[in-house]
């Protein structure tokens, strides 16, 4: 298939990731007050971006081979 | 409950991938293969992961961590006892027929092993029951949408009524499934099946950590719930023992083998994507492969329900999804669970002991809003959304190809070209979406009869293993003995339906309509003992009529029976990857997770 599904995946988590970790530094800490005081956008996000990033790098890995 | 731009932003960025996959992928799609089988081009770990999350619909993620609050870590017999060691056998022994059969389709297969009337029997009864199934999907989302009151903020800014939520629901999620189908028919189904099973775990995952995190961990969790509750084998030895109200046996042959065969082993929803693989070794691995997220999956959707339900009451942030404030109160619910409420009273409805029913299928939504910030909030609810539609998508790309190959080529017009069946494919994709709306709208009025529906298609379902069981493993097996042997086995459920009754019920719907001769303690209980008589009904009436006709000649079964097909070799893999390995590893893994949570 000529298009390699782990790039889109890699791409949207990066999105992703992208935007919550800004809206986590950005946004008021007051209301991670139910999210039991931890900045779940900002620890996720950054997580979403690591898991976004490894799945493109795979895409990219691939599509080299392929070439080769 | 009102989203802020940034959750409409991550909702918003969802669905742009989830169409420009389709868009991409529409340059690929070229024949009808392309279109209903991928081209037979995909990788193992691809299809393994559609396979999963094809069955991640509605009734998965709401309704196992709904029944994770109202049954504890019981509900875990649906993935361990229930799904994992039929995902097994059909890697293992029944994928090489179905993919080396060269069969488009289940029904296909069923036509070349026996002959038309099984085939034409099975492909009808999947078609209704697949837009059926679409359409309960259709409207639960649109319902939930509606309970949880997600579009009255932004419809209020545009001066619509929020009586359009329902409509305008069904609507999106029509058209959107409609447009990624209708571009790149199965690949892009399955390509948006492996993006919504990664967005369920990244929506789920911090919910889990953080419920567990509050509760105190497993230990905490322990601590707060009956110890039947954290205990999956407790009381099983007998029905009135344990929250589920079912024997062992009953459990064990009803839902582990009838129902979990049943369903993984025959059902073309799923068997597609594993028909789409790549090779022979790849179809065997695929549902090897989904069996390893599916074991740690109770982890993700049975454990919030747990946690829903072990929460303090009234606890102290819960939302009231009907009104969208804070809940300062739960009246008559429980932890995180609100009672179901009488619409007109306002008043909590009572069941007949006097007790308030708990609205047990808001243990997700409510989880969300209680431990969710804005921001990560909009990738939960995007997950939610992501299931409906997966499960949607499945039922349609199965629709799809039962349509155009078992029916419209079959019985319609067999003679035309490649390029007109690629057309009635993406036709039949416009009228099945426009069907399950139809369902949807006709499940939101006559509540009865969908109940009445799913009735009749447990009824149908349930002998199916017995057939496959047999016509794979028995070349002796007959055409006619297949066709009779399945219509005695739906006769068979019906009748042991009508015969029997869960405790506490009235006679009609759930059963006794013959007269009842049975009381049993729970409907999951009755319902597991109709699935093991039309089995065994099937079984017996098969194998009997298959000694009273003629069999079929040996060359004509070669590829489509055990015996007489010769065993795919596993040495071009490694070691690791071979399914009779990894059928192992699983097995091994399913027993120790039972094991760790006896």
């Amino acid at each position: 298939m000529g298009l390699d599904i782990r790039t889109p995946i890699g791409l949207m988590f990066s999105v992703f990731g992208v935007i919550l970790t800004i809206y986590g530094l950005l946004s008021n800490p007051a209301i991670y007050g139910r999210s039991l005081g931890i900045n779940v956008n900002l620890v996720w996000g950054l997580a979403l971006l690591v898991f976004g990033i490894t799945m493109l790098l795979l895409g990219m890995r691939r599509g080299r081979l392929v070439k080769k | 409950m009102n989203l802020t731009p940034v959750d409409w932003l991550l909702m918003a960025v969802y669905f742009a991938f989830v169409l420009g996959i389709g868009v991409v992928l529409k340059r690929y799609v070229k024949n009808s293969s392309d279109f209903f089988q991928a081209g037979r081009s995909l990788p193992a770990w691809i299809c393994g992961l559609a396979f999963l999350s094809a069955n991640l619909g509605a009734q998965e993620v709401i309704g196992m961590a709904a029944s994770g609050a109202k049954y504890g870590i019981a509900t875990s017999h649906f993935y361990w006892i229930g799904a994992i060691p039929a995902m097994v056998f059909v890697g293992v022994f029944m994928m090489p027929f179905y993919y080396g059969s060269r069969a488009r389709s289940v029904p296909e297969y069923l036509r070349l092993r026996f002959d038309e009337k099984t085939r034409g029997v099975n492909a009808i009864s999947f078609a209704v029951m697949t837009v059926f199934s679409s359409g309960i999907s259709m409207y639960a989302m649109a319902k939930l949408i509606q309970t949880m009151r997600l579009l009255d903020g932004p419809f209020a800014k545009l001066g619509v009524s929020a009586a359009w939520t329902f409509h305008v629901s069904i609507a999106v999620s029509a058209l959107i499934v409609l447009g990624y189908i209708l571009l790149g028919g199965l690949t892009s189904a399955i390509y948006n099946e492996v993006l919504q099973f990664f967005l369920i775990v990244a929506g789920f995952l911090p919910l889990v950590f953080l419920g567990l995190k509050n509760v105190g961990g497993w230990n905490g969790l322990k601590h707060q719930l009956p110890s039947a509750f954290t205990h999956s084998w407790q009381g099983m030895s007998n029905a009135h023992t344990n929250p589920l109200g079912v024997d062992a046996f009953g459990l064990v042959m009803g839902l582990g083998f009838v129902l979990s065969f049943g369903y993984w082993c025959t059902d073309f929803l799923v068997i597609q994507r594993a028909m789409a693989a790549d090779s022979m070794s790849a179809a065997r691995r695929t549902p090897l492969i989904a069996a390893l997220p599916k074991m740690v999956f109770p982890l993700l959707v049975i454990l919030p329900g747990m946690i829903a339900i072990a929460l303090p009451n009234p606890a102290a942030t819960a939302i009231n999804p009907s009104t969208g404030q804070k809940l300062v109160s739960n009246p008559g619910g429980k932890g995180l669970i609100p009672a179901k409420v009488d619409e007109t009273t306002g008043a909590p409805i009572l069941d007949s002991s006097g007790k308030p029913i708990l609205d047990y299928d808001l243990a997700i939504p409510n989880m969300l809003l209680h431990y969710f910030p804005t921001g990560i909030l909009g990738l939960g609810m995007t997950a939610l959304l992501a299931s409906f539609m997966s499960g949607m998508a499945g039922n349609v790309t199965a629709f799809n190809s039962v349509w155009t190959y078992d029916i419209y080529q079959s019985y319609i017009n067999p003679n035309a070209s490649d390029a007109h069946y690629l057309w009635m494919g993406r036709v039949a994709t416009v009228f099945g979406i426009a069907l399950s709306v139809i369902a949807a709208y006709a499940a939101s009025r006559f509540n009865n009869i969908m109940d009445f529906l799913q009735l009749v298609f447990a009824f149908v379902n349930a002998p199916l293993f017995a057939t496959f069981l047999l016509g794979m493993f028995c070349k002796r097996t007959t055409g006619h003995g297949a066709f009779f042997g399945l219509v005695s086995g739906t006769a068979g459920a019906a009748i042991h339906q009508g015969l029997t009754l869960p405790q506490g019920a009235a006679v009609g719907i759930k059963g006794g309509w013959l007269g009842a001769v049975h009381t049993y303690p729970s409907e999951m209980a009755q319902n597991f003992w109709t699935a093991i008589w039309a089995w065994s009904a099937c079984f017996v009436v098969t194998i009997v009529i298959s000694l009273c006709t003629r069999a079929r000649e040996e060359m004509e079964l070669v590829g489509l029976v055990y015996s007489l097909t010769e065993r795919p070799s596993q040495e071009d893999v490694a070691w690791y990857m071979r399914p009779a390995v990894l059928g192992a590893i699983v097995i091994g893994i399913a027993l120790l997770l039972n094991l760790i949570f006896w």
